[in-house]
């Protein structure tokens, strides 16, 4: 094929054929960045959690009036729990993955460091891991006599006295890399707050509660402290058991103790449904805006493709008239369409690595993996195609007689 | 004249319907997404208290110590107690009221309510009249019940509605954590957005329930929630909430001229300063006044979400307008012999352009209506999202209007351009090539 006589063709309609590849672009910039941002979406919908969802139970509770002997109420609580057929492990916590409040400590390698490397949530509560149902990959679980409680460890951090404070810590793998790459974390020593942790177990995930930090969402230490907050995780035999152990620990937990009122009961895999709510509707958005502006591009090819057909009709007549055939003319327009799209591609490319650009800056994402370039193009380039196949039609269709008549 | 070529607009609009509607419905869709967006931007990032919040100021001195220190950044975000209450006690503004949030069960006097947790805020006395907080009956505590840590409650209509009925409550009891409250004051339906007194909490969430005395809250053992935070070797607990190295409270202050804000200024520093040499202090004075609607953008309250969302919309608007552009081009174009007979017999440029802007203001126009149609659904689904800010979400006449205006606006310089193209042509050789 011929473009030569496209681009003379092309050089007489500058601004509409400005028009459609200004289209073509901005549409190709704006959709490789939305696009970008429903996969980044996805992936954190997706997020791996380290905990075993689909068996997990979260009930808070609060009392009403002033308690005093919370430890004991603890036990109770505890045993009680452990009693309700369906529950394999339940463990009293200070927080759980998918919740909204978190406890969160600066985390050196050196106490004499004068910034922190990175800052860590921290899990408490006996049997938290074995509950959660996290995977230890290095080392052992923390043990009951690793543990002390949360009360004797405020006052021993009050008064400044070290051998009141645990001294031992499980981290997750992903914390363990960034601390010491390559290295083995077994044995080696943190510090929070001048106080310093030995790492004695590395479990493969567990995720943190409030994350503002994608790239610090692992980041997470457990912590021999047993506190008694009221709140508790239990993992069930069976996932289809949950909302009937649900029901009937929260019944037992009134039942002992009817003075405090039940906050939150959830099943964890809907809190992580809740905590993901925003991106879901997000990537629903960014998908109806891409396929609008994607149809609204192909009708815009359309219309303009069926006024040029009309516009040249004669032109068309006359051509097959002097012996071009049908598939040459439907190849010509679909070639017109090629080289409108492929400069529009080629625009929209610099502009969509532009807008990633500024996103990068004001949103911190990412930097658009090139992928996303051949990959926009081959999707304009087939909408082009698709767009102008039905008045390339039409144009194929116009008889060799229409040369002969005038007007 | 007008009227002639509104009817030649209707006429050729009509001619092609799909094309007519092609374009009405681009300009329909870029329309009711930008408004979409840009009334929910609107409404999240304007002004909680308009009148009120250029006197307001939010005071920050840095209290830590050296461990973590980089010179430039920012104080923290809150106070501490020990600040909190000297700047409090100091009374160097025209109002100032220091404040957190929390949680209380509440304890209906009714059996056939069961006790249930409202969310609290613990303040001071101030916190009214500085915030001009409108009160349905009854009135805020005073300064000496502030002292006196009285049992007294301010509380929401909301929760007056739940629990009194809706009667004036002024001198009933209200019983939390096993304690008896004397209702004091019942607030109106007020809801500043952003929530900007305490940015921790969520932003555009609806007023707390329950209000009582800060002094009072310590006292009978009110739990505080929120953000706490810590440097050294502060354990955020609540028992050495007082004592220990942690900020965990807003202080507001109301200046009423910059000559006050100027000084108040010089006062946090001299404060700083002053508290270096007692020891308290460690860190070089770093003092910050911001203003509200200043807290309200170095906090970036409006979610990040919501701007991605209206450059998307204004984006999607652009592209339906190069859309419409083209296709009114081309259609203008072709219409080039009927216009060169237009200009053969007597219609001046200026004319015919007039009469090709008419045809664009139409679609404009038709593009504004059902553009605002699609906005009030668009606002609707937004109302139907899990957000806190979506109840926010409502055009408001000033909306409308802009609405309207950018739909034709938009569309009539969509226009200029074809209908210049258009009107370029020589009616000679048009005639001619007929």
């Amino acid at each position: 094929m011929d473009i030569l006589p496209i681009l003379s063709t092309l050089r007489r309609h500058k601004t509409t054929a400005f028009l459609v590849i200004a289209e073509i672009a901005l549409t190709c910039a704006i959709v490789c960045n939305a696009v970008f941002i429903i996969n980044q979406r996805i992936e954190r919908i997706h997020m791996q959690s380290g905990v075993d969802e689909q068996r997990l139970l979260h009930i808070a509770l609060a009392n009403i009036g002033v308690t005093k002997d919370d430890k004991a109420r603890r036990a109770e609580d505890l045993a009680a729990l452990q009693q309700v057929p369906g529950v394999i492990s339940v463990a009293s916590v200070n927080q759980v993955p998918f919740g909204n409040s978190s406890s969160n400590g600066s985390i050196k390698l050196d106490p004499k460091q004068r910034l922190a490397t990175l800052n860590a949530t921290d899990y408490f509560g006996e049997n938290v891991t074995q509950t959660l149902g996290t995977q230890l990959i290095a080392g052992r679980e923390l043990h009951a006599d690793d543990y002390m409680d949360m009360d004797q460890v405020v006052n021993a951090a009050a008064a400044k006295d070290a051998k009141g404070i645990p001294h031992v810590t499980v981290i997750t793998q992903k914390m363990a890399e960034r601390l010491w790459p390559g290295q083995p974390a077994l044995g080696k020593q943190i510090y929070m707050s001048d106080y310093a942790f030995t790492v004695v177990g590395v479990v493969k995930e567990l995720i943190r509660p409030s994350i503002w930090d994608d790239s610090a969402a692992s980041y997470t230490m457990v912590l021999p402290v047993r506190v008694a907050n009221n709140e508790y995780i239990l993992r069930v035999d069976d996932p289809k058991n949950r909302e009937r152990v649900l029901k009937a620990a929260v019944a037992k937990l009134k039942e002992i103790n009817p003075h405090r009122v039940v906050l939150k009961q959830h099943l964890l895999s809907n809190m992580r449904e809740d905590f993901f709510q925003n991106d879901r509707a997000m990537t629903g958005l960014l998908v109806g805006v891409c396929v609008a502006l994607l149809v609204v591009t192909a009708l815009g090819i359309v219309g303009l493709g069926s006024f040029w057909v009309a516009q040249r009709r004669r032109q068309i007549g006359v051509r097959r008239a002097l012996g071009a055939t049908r598939s040459n003319i439907l190849r010509y327009f679909q070639t017109e369409n090629f080289l409108l799209a492929t400069i529009g591609i080629g625009v929209g490319m610099v502009l969509a690595y532009g807008i990633n650009l500024l996103l990068m800056v004001h949103y911190e994402l990412p930097r658009l993996p090139a992928i996303y370039f051949p990959v926009g193009a081959l999707l304009l380039w087939t909408i082009g195609q698709l767009a102008v196949l039905g008045p390339a039609m039409r144009a194929a269709a116009v008889p060799p007689v229409v040369a002969t008549r005038s007007v | 004249m007008l009227g002639y070529y509104f009817d030649l607009a209707l006429r050729s609009l009509r001619r092609n319907k799909m094309l007519t509607a092609l374009m009405v419905v681009a300009i329909a869709l870029g329309i009711g997404a930008s408004m979409t967006t840009l009334t929910v931007l609107h409404v999240l990032s304007g002004d909680p208290l308009p009148g009120t919040s250029s006197t307001l100021f939010y005071p920050q001195v840095d209290p830590r110590d050296m461990d973590g220190y980089e010179e430039g950044k920012r104080p923290p975000e809150q106070v501490s107690w020990v600040d909190g209450m000297n700047l409090l006690r100091a009374k160097r503004a025209d109002r100032q009221a220091l404040m957190t949030g929390g949680a209380v069960p509440v304890q209906p006097a009714q059996s056939n309510i069961d006790p249930f947790f409202s969310d609290a805020r613990y303040t001071s006395s101030d916190f009214f009249p500085m915030f001009k907080v409108p009160f349905l009956y009854g009135r805020p505590w005073s300064e000496s019940e502030d002292g006196a840590k009285a049992r007294v409650v301010v509380i929401s209509r909301t929760l007056n509605e739940k629990l009194f009925g809706g009667k004036d409550s002024v001198g009933q009891t209200l019983r939390m954590k096993d304690t008896a409250f004397q209702v004091v004051g019942v607030i109106d339906l007020w809801r500043p957005s952003p929530r900007f007194y305490d940015l921790n909490m969520d932003s555009y969430g609806s007023l707390e329930d329950v209000f009582v005395p800060l002094s009072t809250a310590r006292d009978v053992h009110f739990e505080h929630s929120g953000s706490t935070d810590c440097w050294g070797t502060g354990g955020g607990d609540e028992e050495h909430a007082e004592t220990s190295p942690c900020v965990w409270l807003q202080f507001w202050v109301q200046l009423n001229d910059s000559g006050k804000v100027a000084a108040y200024r010089d006062y946090l520093v001299h404060y700083s300063q002053e508290q270096k040499t007692l020891g308290r202090f460690q860190r070089p004075p770093n003092a910050q006044l911001p203003s509200l609607m200043e807290w309200l953008d170095i906090n970036k309250v409006v979610p990040g979400d919501v701007r991605l969302q209206t450059w998307l919309a204004l984006g999607f608007l652009l592209v339906c307008l190069v859309n419409t552009v083209g296709l009114m081009l081309a259609k203008f174009l072709r219409r080039s012999g009927e216009l060169g007979v237009r200009r053969a017999l007597g219609a001046s440029k200026r004319e015919v352009f007039a009469q090709l802007l008419v045809e664009s203001g139409v679609i404009g126009l038709a593009g504004g209506i059902f553009g605002l149609l699609l906005a009030f659904v668009g606002l609707w689904l937004v109302r139907k999202q899990p957000s806190s800010y979506a109840a926010l979400a409502h055009m408001s006449s000033g909306m409308l209007l802009v609405t309207f205006l950018l739909a034709v606006g938009a569309t009539l310089l969509a226009g200029l351009l074809p209908a210049w193209r258009a009107c370029q042509i020589t009616p000679a050789l048009q005639l001619k090539s007929q």
